[in-house]
């Protein structure tokens, strides 16, 4: 008992501290993924609590996703999704990605994220301050717990 | 040495070399952090980090070829590891002293990176063949200086009528700046900066990060690999990084500071062990963490031209100072 316990531990602390974020612009205006970046730079530093931007979705564990989904992107973003090795979260950052925000309705676009692939956390603003995108990928961690539990999503 | 009496030492270096990997892997970020004014992930992340791949799934592509893309990791990592027994771990020969040398290191540190490229070939990934093809041109530069470092240290000590002159242990307990005029010095000291030159580029780490570059091919050769895989090439890296770091102690600086402090018997062992871990540690810092965080990645053409024309001819220029006082010394 004591042995499993452990090992929960282990493993939680495993996903809670090292996650591994791929970040994926489905049509957004680039103001989003500005912040993202700002997000890694020495002010806000997410490597503090083992978050690391990579350069393959099979790395990942977290789809930071931005942007209002787009005709072209939509086959993508659902490859990309299928690519990402499970357990896995996606997060939806800014208006756009949530909500289709200034593009609500537009005729060249299929609607916010969730339209074609699950979305687990909405990060609201336009674009959201990175202490905001910070928040939704610690809050993604809930998540993941969630999932590694085997209680579903 | 009876067989019992080998797999336990090499059982001891083996878990402790993991530890020393993993937390000289730590405090080479939280170090890289600090040097650019970020406060950095805790010593413990590396630890995390293969944790967490553990438990990822494992995604084998549809395009790949299955085994060869699955017995890469294991082949990177099998190296590494068995390159680690060959080390002499301060005052204490290696684990498999007199079952292989220098020039078996030199082979087994080069598996990695051909189990890389290999991998990368067989994943069916566009970026991740690029990548391989980055690793290779890579290697091929970066081998000849390494390889001149090495032979140039073993030809000068076997005409001091040292011997077996390859062996690692024999390089280690006789270093060669007490025993070479002012030329040799120069020589030496040239070889030494031909190795350290090389050191990051054998790692793979940035500048020369060209294989993986994330931002350019998306992680590169690694591009398709996930969980234990993934688990399975960054635990070799760690590894790795020990071993060539520990290569360069052997080879240039493989002084022990017990005997200097007339301490003998165990005291002495465990000092002069601590002080090869301090050693490592100023090689690992030098070599891959301030250059890493001093330089952007360069071009795959300059990466090339950087070693096979400065460090070639730095290290050629070495081994001819070496053959010089061999001449001027008449040893
Ligand atoms: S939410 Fe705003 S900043 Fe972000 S992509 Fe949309 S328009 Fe650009």
């Amino acid at each position: 008992m004591k042995q499993a316990e452990l090992l929960e531990r282990l493993k939680l602390s495993g996903f809670k501290r090292a996650l591994w974020v791929y970040h994926l612009n489905t049509g957004g205006c680039n103001g989003c993924d500005i912040e993202v970046l700002a997000a890694l730079t020495p002010r806000y530093d997410v490597e503090r609590f083992g978050i690391k931007l990579v350069g393959s979705p099979r790395h990942a564990d977290v789809l930071l996703v931005t942007g209002a989904v787009t005709r072209p992107m939509y086959e993508r973003v659902k490859r990309i999704y299928a690519q990402t090795p499970d357990p896995k979260v996606v997060i939806a950052v800014g208006g756009c990605a949530s909500t289709s925000g200034v593009f609500y309705d537009s005729y060249n676009i299929l609607g916010p994220v969730d339209n074609v692939i699950p979305v687990d956390v909405y990060v609201p603003g336009c674009p959201p301050r990175p202490e905001a995108i910070i928040d939704g990928v610690v809050k993604a961690v809930v998540k993941l717990e969630r999932l590694l539990e085997g209680k579903g999503g | 040495m009876s067989g019992l009496n080998a797999l336990w030492q090499a059982i001891l270096v083996l878990v402790g070399g993991g530890a020393i990997g993993f937390l000289y892997k730590g405090l080479d970020r939280k170090l890289a952090a600090r040097l650019q004014g970020r406060i950095g992930p805790p010593l413990r992340q590396p630890v995390l980090d293969v944790v967490k791949l553990l438990l990822k799934e494992n995604v084998v592509p549809r395009t790949a070829v299955p085994w060869l893309f699955q017995a890469a990791p294991f082949l990177a990592f099998v190296a590494a590891v068995t390159a680690l027994l060959y080390l002499p771990v301060g005052p204490l020969s290696p684990v498999l002293h007199g079952y292989g040398d220098l020039v078996l290191v030199l082979y087994l540190l080069a598996i990695p990176a051909l189990a890389m490229a290999l991998g990368g070939l067989a994943s069916g990934s566009p970026y991740a063949v690029v990548g391989a093809q980055r690793e290779i041109v890579m290697m091929m530069s970066y081998e000849f200086p390494l390889a001149i470092a090495a032979v140039g240290i073993a030809w000068r000590l076997s005409t001091l009528g040292i011997g077996p002159s390859f062996s690692l242990a024999t390089i280690a307990a006789n270093p060669l700046w007490g025993s070479v005029g002012p030329l040799g010095w120069i020589g030496l000291s040239l070889l030494f900066a031909a190795l350290l030159a090389v050191t990051p580029a054998e790692l793979s780490k940035i500048p020369f990060d060209i294989p993986e570059a994330e931002t350019e091919i998306a992680g590169g050769l690694l591009v398709e690999y996930s969980g234990v895989n993934l688990a399975l090439f960054y635990l070799a890296d760690v590894i790795k990084t020990l071993v060539i770091a520990g290569l360069v102690v052997a080879l240039f600086i493989p002084y022990g500071i017990a005997a200097p402090l007339g301490i003998a018997g165990i005291g002495g062992k465990i000092l002069d062990i601590l002080f090869f871990l301090v050693k490592l540690f100023v090689v690992i810092f030098v070599a891959v963490t301030v250059i890493r965080v001093s330089f952007a990645r360069l071009k795959v053409d300059q990466v090339a031209r950087f070693y096979l024309l400065p460090t070639t001819l730095i290290s050629l220029a070495g081994l001819l100072l070496l053959v010089l006082d061999k001449v001027v010394m008449g040893g």
